[in-house]
């Protein structure tokens, strides 16, 4: 997930430009400058390099690396325990 | 205390609140300089009513205002001056000075050789943007030959400033030239300048498309910044293919900046060898005096 300020974005584009993946695009609303804050894409590929968050001029951008979720899982006993555990 | 380690928590921890968003221009690099040295301090985990700002005057002399930390605006070039003063009242103190390529290397330029001569533990991070980008696009010392600006409007005649050399020359403890465009060894080069005793020197190569690219006609913000990618090369890249390489390789180099650490020495700063002055002519004044009665 990409969390942008957009009122601190003045709109140079420079972690649209610089994202190794392209994964961010502009926006398609405006700000109060009157500028496209970037976004992500719809098709997300963000890779969490963090290279927009350490880049942008008016630190403006945070990434944050979605946590991964826990799918429940049926565990199932590899040896044969008799009884509680102690 | 917990490590940050997104740009969000960084900046309610260092900035000052009422002063967001910055005054630079869309594309300047001053930002990310900063961001860069707060990144750096976060890793030190310094403590910040510790930690001084000086700066003088110019678009990057501003940075000091917008962290949550005391700081000195000072006079035109000054910046170093100031800060030489406040390391001497308080040597606990550590002292970063912010500073512009026409404020260092231009109208302070003397007060810069001799803080470097002296090697005062300071650590100056000078931006080079090539021109006086506040006052008008005035030419800079640094800026390369051929480079049109108001005062040079057929373009620099003049040999352009090579501040690191100089710094070298005069035997700075820590000298290290970096471009904004990459970031994580900026990040590091900082930290070891910071840690350094005595004078270190950091100068980052910052855009000004409004100042500079717009009249050197380097494009758009996404191709001046490309600019600085294809016009740097590290100083490792540098040496190898100065020694090995083909005439036709050395002739691209000519026109390149050079990039990474030049300099990285271990002598003791300005006030180390006071303290030991003091103590040593406290020593002698406090031994019972022998000699003619």
């Amino acid at each position: 997930m990409i969390e942008v300020k957009e009122d601190w974005c003045k709109g140079c584009n420079i972690c649209i430009e610089r994202c190794p993946v392209n994964a961010l695009e502009e926006s398609d609303h405006l700000n109060r400058r009157g500028v496209r804050p970037p976004q992500l894409k719809q098709q997300n590929e963000c890779n969490y390099c963090r290279l927009c968050e350490l880049l942008c001029p008016d630190l403006a951008l945070t990434v944050i690396p979605e946590k991964e979720e826990k799918k429940p899982m049926k565990k199932t006993n590899l040896i044969p325990v008799g009884g509680k555990r102690r | 205390m917990e490590q940050i380690t997104t740009a969000d928590e960084l900046n309610k921890k260092y900035l000052r609140d009422g002063m967001w968003p910055t005054i630079f221009c869309n594309g300047c690099g001053h930002g990310v300089v900063l961001e860069y040295t707060l990144w750096a301090l976060e890793e030190l985990g310094w403590d910040m009513d510790k930690t001084v700002f000086a700066s003088g005057i110019g678009c990057s002399s501003r940075l000091p205002g917008y962290i949550n930390a005391d700081g000195l605006h000072t006079t035109h070039g000054r910046a170093i001056a100031f800060a030489t003063g406040i390391k001497a009242a308080d040597p606990d103190l550590n002292i970063i000075i912010f500073t512009g390529d026409g404020d260092c290397a231009g109208i302070g330029g003397n007060h810069f050789i001799h803080a470097a001569r002296r090697n005062i533990d300071m650590t100056v991070i000078m931006i080079n943007n090539f021109i006086y980008g506040m006052t008008g696009g005035q030419l800079a010392p640094t800026a390369p030959l051929g480079s049109i600006a108001t005062t040079a409007p057929y373009g620099n005649i003049e040999n352009p400033f090579d501040i690191c050399n100089l710094a070298c020359a005069l035997g700075a403890n820590y000298v290290a030239r970096w471009c904004v465009t990459h970031p994580y060894q900026p990040i590091k080069s900082i930290k070891e300048g910071l840690q350094k005793k005595g004078f270190s020197l950091l100068e980052f190569l910052a855009p000004c498309p409004t100042a500079y690219g717009r009249r050197n006609k380097l494009g758009d913000i996404k191709k001046h910044w490309e600019w600085y990618d294809n016009n740097t090369i590290l100083i490792e890249d540098y040496k190898k293919i100065m020694q090995y390489g083909t005439e036709e390789e050395k002739k691209e180099l000519k026109h390149k900046f050079q990039i990474g650490v030049f300099q990285d020495l271990q002598k003791p700063g300005f006030f180390e060898l006071y303290g030991n002055l003091v103590n040593r002519l406290q020593i002698k004044e406090n031994e019972p005096k022998e000699g003619k009665k």
